[in-house]
């Protein structure tokens, strides 16, 4: 079995591994350790100018009178407004409203790229960009938390629950653990592995039908069943891609919310 | 398989990756771009779409206002409109009532002028016709007088001669005149 796999590997690369995710370097031109420019980083480029493109485009001349594109754009920006940060942080929300819209879109836009024919591949299924999200997240909660309480005593309200003296010894490290070691990770991991099973399963379901049609020509419908399966899974990646993006936004939020809560 | 794999991907001249280790010049590059990101749409259109819905409510609530404070003038006006025309109208009714008062009183005057008049009048005429009577009687009076004397003397010449029955005639014209004279001085 070994060896019939390491031979259509040779054809069509089956199973999918790890290594599918980190492709040659575009400059210079298939290198394999070189990742300055990838195609990864040229997604990533992409977004961030199709974005700036869309909105400084859309928002060049605002009306009082939207016209349809300024309509789109401020739905966009509505949403989270309205939606995330003014549902979750009350009035305080509208000052977050332009960094959660900011998250949000670059966040969606990078997921989608699992989708979009040619590109197939979300830059977010590389750790590293939801790392930077979540760091900055949590950065952000905590120095919200120290700006609003002042200093140290932000950590003595989040650490210490109003209970009972004998159980804070065990309630003490459980919140230190919860609120600032896990969210970070959480938070990072959850976007990255997402998008890197979406690519994974999509990889699985088109390779495994060329390689069963490869295997033998007898398995031809089964391929048939396993692209098709490639095509729902797309769609079941598109509602995967929108629900992490608003995902992490509204997660982003909720700690925000909990750094500015007054009581527990 | 596994390391068959791997070594698959080591001859193909790759390093082993490992997907939760980040790489750092994707952190580096993400930070870039996404500091870009933020700062560009942080800085040039959010706020822009604050500044335009803050000019849409205020578009909004400064139409209804305006709306609203139209209404209460307008309102205020037919108020002040209806107490205009009630105080006209008051103002009419008064008015209407002094003249019939003031046109009852002229005619009172009138009436009592005409009456005062008409009396002083019939009084002139009573007046009048006193005098007239008076002076006639003084006329008739004197006339009686020398009536009297002129027949005395026509009979006094004549009836010398027949004394008795001059006497007689002359008794009667005097009894005659008497009732005559009493009759005109009592009235």
């Amino acid at each position: 079995m070994i060896g019939q796999s390491l031979v259509l590997a040779s054809e069509v690369p089956f199973p999918p591994s790890v290594e599918d995710f980190y492709l040659p370097s575009i400059v210079p031109w298939g290198a394999h350790d070189s990742y300055w420019f990838t195609k990864i980083t040229a997604l990533m480029w992409v977004s961030v100018a199709a974005i700036i493109i869309f909105f400084l485009v859309t928002y060049r001349k605002p009306q009082l009178v939207p016209t349809k594109k300024q309509w789109l754009a401020e739905s966009i920006y509505g949403f989270v407004r309205n939606n995330i940060a003014v549902d979750m942080l009350g009035k305080r929300g509208v000052n977050f409203a332009p960094y959660l819209t900011t998250l949000f879109v670059f966040i969606l836009l990078m997921n989608f790229w699992a989708i979009v024919p040619f590109a197939q591949i979300s830059p977010n299924s590389h750790i590293a960009f939801p790392a930077i999200l979540a760091v900055i997240s949590y950065v952000m909660f905590i120095y919200i938390g120290m700006k609003h309480h002042g200093g140290l005593k932000y950590f003595k309200h989040a650490l210490i629950p109003p209970a009972p003296w004998f159980i804070l010894p065990l309630l003490i490290p459980i919140e230190f653990f919860s609120t600032f070691l896990v969210r970070p990770f959480s938070l990072a991991v959850r976007l990255f592995a997402n998008m890197f099973a979406g690519h994974m399963l999509l990889l699985v379901f088109t390779l495994g039908g060329f390689a069963m049609l490869n295997a033998n020509l007898w398995f031809a419908p089964f391929s048939l069943v396993s692209w098709v399966m490639t095509i729902a899974l797309t769609f079941l990646e598109f509602l995967v891609i929108c629900l992490q993006a608003y995902v992490f936004t509204v997660l982003t939020a909720s700690y925000v919310q909990g750094a500015l809560a007054d009581e527990h | 398989m596994i390391t068959e794999i791997l070594t698959v991907a080591a001859e193909e001249g790759a390093a082993e990756h490992n997907p939760i280790i980040p790489l750092w010049q994707e952190v580096v590059l993400g930070l870039i771009a996404f500091s870009i990101l933020c700062f560009v749409l942080m800085k040039f259109v959010f706020p822009m779409m604050e500044k335009t819905f803050a000019a849409r409510v205020d578009a909004i609530e400064g139409g209804i206002k305006r709306a609203e404070a139209a209404q209460a003038e307008a309102n205020q006006l037919l108020e002040q409109y209806k107490a205009q025309l009630a105080e006209a109208r008051t103002e009419a009714a008064r008015i209407r009532d002094e003249a019939r008062a003031d046109s009852e009183g002229i005619r009172q005057d009138i009436l009592a002028k005409a009456r005062e008049e008409s009396d002083r009048i019939i009084g002139a005429g009573q007046e009048q016709l006193a005098a007239q009577r008076e002076s006639i009687v003084r006329e008739l009076r004197a006339e009686v007088g020398t009536l009297a004397v002129d027949l005395a003397s026509k009979i006094v010449g004549e009836a010398l001669a027949d004394e008795a029955r001059s006497r007689g005639t002359v008794e009667r014209f005097i009894n005659e005149l008497g009732p005559a004279g009493s009759a005109g001085g009592r009235r």
